[in-house]
């Protein structure tokens, strides 16, 4: 996995609520993109991200979505409103958006299973109260101060004016996605923790013992 | 981080393997569902990786999500959706997994299929790469929905990392008035906390009308629990769970059965449990449910009127009702009864099973299907299928002008095969009413079985008491 340290990059404003990952990631595809979801490559998503707000009926670019304008099609980072990312499990949410370049999203909540595939892709998902998003959305609005720096080490946003945004993460989280750490390989490692404790489980939960 | 003594802390407990610093739990697993759809690039990762399936025999697949629900035929099946199947099996026999295919008359939405076979034990943890795994908890069961690099890596290791979640109970007080159901209940909940207002929380139902529900019910209102952002719905199992699941195929037999009963017995939350948040509803006097926007918290009584942007203060909801009624092609102060629909869809692992059509069939016995009406049932698995065609609901269906499909997912989605067209407006019994959910354009209420059944012989949103 693509290690997240530190990042400066240009963010976009997304100012919706409960934006789900079928306005990020269409499971009714457009003709377009031309792609169903359960063959797409996920290094192949990048027309499918936002596809409906991205693209008009003909497959060409809405000029009134953030995305397709100036400096923002170049955008590494999304602010976002409450629930970004609800709904679907569907992981290709985070594919499509790290295929058009995204690393980060702040938002003042997500959707649970969104924000926990972001970490599984090297992305980093920043939760902040509701009222500094808020400043940030309208800050980056403005491309003279679209620019934001986001650091995983010292979990800290910092704004073209200086402003600093401290954030929580989880520890763990944190040291998979600063060291870029395969996830599984680690939890591989723990397997005898696992065997210890099925063991004494399937004793005290004797008819579970036989698979489904 | 301690629990309260909470159903959901004494399972979770259970399943604690260790806990990491800063909190977080390497959690044990014990069933996975697998489905064809999102699941290709879960097994070629574990190919490419030369990983295996740690506990195969723990493991059952079912396809749904893109399987025809009105033709089953090799003409209909050819191209991409045999391809998905042809993969999901190979997957399966690849890495020791039991597939339940097209042809098994036990096919159906994995989380239908899976309660039905007795998969669904109370006191365990299932994974699924699907949002509404959630329905699981009906049962006494964390149902953790998960993307599939999760996925991937619990088939490999068995095991789930997650935090514990704070616990929030709602109590459902007082007896649901007549032909309401479980439905109306998840939706008042999701109006009453918001669609994010279940997030960091497992939440569990619980009260008298919870209580007084069949297993079908308890299904629908987990099902719902992620669309009020929680990861978790749970309900405490008691006499109907182990009624509903006693002879199941995968269900304990004899004395391991009533070994598993005596502690399934000591699950629910005791009297002394201490939950983070409380919130109490009153449901006497509850009214049929129905949503007006393009989320679940969207949503309001059937006699009652689209909602006014200009009447609330907060901003970013303001432009978030703005936005729906635009989307919606709604007015502020329509009465949301008599909107036209020109399509009802009643299925989906929210409202699918044999209880749902007995609902929907009890308001639909001899009335017809409005003129340009387009309306369509598809049974969750084909047992539920089977079993309505016993009770002779099929007959009430296809006599009042429904067509009478396949188990699958259907029209939830807008998958392949069916789908709204731009513009259309449909009385749907899923779950989920985002824009273009349903199909590009698509416009989607969201409503329980009976209303969905109402909306269909009224040829507009409808009250069903009127049908009572």
């Amino acid at each position: 996995m693509q290690a997240f340290t530190r990042l400066t990059g240009i963010a976009a404003p997304l100012p919706m609520a409960n934006l789900s990952t079928d306005d990020i990631f269409p499971g009714t595809q457009p003709e377009a993109a031309g792609k169903n979801m359960a063959y797409s490559d996920p290094s192949q998503m990048g027309a499918n991200a936002f596809a409906n707000l991205r693209w008009d009926e003909d497959g060409h670019p809405r000029a009134g979505f953030i995305l397709n304008q100036k400096p923002w099609t170049e955008a590494e980072i999304l602010v976002g409103r409450d629930n970004f990312a609800c709904g679907s499990s569907r992981e290709h949410a985070v594919w499509c958006l790290t295929a058009i370049g995204i690393r980060c999203i702040v938002a003042p909540s997500f959707g649970e299973i969104f924000h926990g595939n972001c970490f599984k892709n090297g992305v980093l998902p920043v939760i902040l109260d509701a009222s500094r998003v808020e400043r940030l959305l309208r800050l980056v609005a403005d491309p003279a101060s679209a620019v934001l720096t986001v650091d995983l080490m010292e979990q800290v946003v910092v704004d073209v004016e200086g402003a600093r945004y401290e954030f929580d993460v989880d520890t763990y989280l944190r040291h998979l996605l600063l060291e870029g750490l395969d996830e599984i390989t680690a939890s591989l490692n723990a397997l005898p923790a696992f065997e210890e404790h099925e063991r004494a489980y399937l004793e005290r939960r004797p008819w579970l013992r036989s698979g489904t | 981080m301690k629990g309260g003594g909470t159903l959901y802390d004494k399972v979770w407990d259970d399943h604690v393997i260790e806990e990491l610093d800063g909190g977080m739990v390497r959690l044990a697993i014990d069933r996975e569902l697998v489905y064809e759809a999102g699941s290709v690039q879960l097994f070629r990762n574990m190919r490419e990786a030369g990983r295996r399936a740690l506990r195969p025999e723990r493991v059952l697949a079912v396809p749904d999500h893109s399987v025809p629900t009105h033709d089953r035929s090799e003409a209909v099946l050819r191209g991409a959706t045999a391809d998905l199947l042809r993969q999901l099996d190979e997957n399966c026999r690849t890495f020791g997994i039991e597939l339940i295919d097209l042809h098994d008359e036990r096919q159906g939405i994995v989380h239908v299929t899976g309660p039905e076979q007795g998969l669904t034990l109370p006191g365990t943890t299932i994974v699924c790469h699907d949002s509404h795994t959630a329905t699981h908890g009906a049962f006494g069961v964390l149902a953790f929905g998960v993307g599939a690099s999760e996925f991937e890596h619990i088939l490999t290791t068995q095991m789930l990392l997650q935090r514990r979640s704070r616990t929030m109970r709602i109590t459902f007080r007082g007896a649901l008035p007549r032909g309401l159901g479980a439905k109306d209940l998840v939706l008042a909940a999701i109006g009453a906390i918001g669609a994010n207002g279940g997030a960091g929380y497992a939440v569990e139902f619980d009260g008298e009308a919870v209580a007084a529900l069949s297993m079908e019910g308890r299904m629908t209102m987990c099902n719902m629990a992620i669309e009020a952002g929680a990861r978790v719905g749970i309900i405490a199992p008691d006499e109907i769970t182990y009624q509903w699941l006693k002879g199941r195929p995968r269900a304990p037999q004899a004395e391991l059965w009533e070994q598993a009963v005596a502690y399934w017995r000591t699950l629910p939350s005791g009297a002394e449990a201490r939950f983070d948040r409380e919130v109490m509803l009153d449901v006497d006097n509850l009214a049929p449910q129905v949503t007006w926007g393009t989320s679940p918290e969207h949503v309001i009584g059937i006699d009652g009127h689209v909602p006014d942007p200009a009447q609330i203060a907060e901003g970013a909801q303001a432009e978030a009702w703005a936005r729906a009624l635009d989307y919606m092609d709604l007015r502020p102060g329509t009465p949301i009864a008599g909107v036209p629909i020109q399509r009802v869809f009643i299925g989906s692992c929210t409202n699918s099973r044999i209880e749902d059509l007995r609902s929907a069939a009890a308001v639909l016995d001899g009335r017809r299907v409005a003129d340009g009406v387009r309306a369509m049932v598809v049974p969750g698995s084909g047992l539920v299928r089977r079993q309505a065609e016993e009770e002779g609901l099929d007959r009430i269906f296809t006599d009042a002008g429904f067509e009478w499909r396949l188990p699958g997912c259907s029209m939830c989605f807008g998958g392949r095969f069916d789908s709204l067209a731009r513009g259309e407006r449909c009385a749907s019994t899923s779950n989920r009413n985002f824009e273009n959910r349903q199909g590009r354009g698509g416009r989607t209420h969201l409503v329980g079985p009976a209303m969905a059944a109402a909306a269909a012989v009224r040829g507009t949103l409808a009250d069903l008491r009127d049908f009572l």
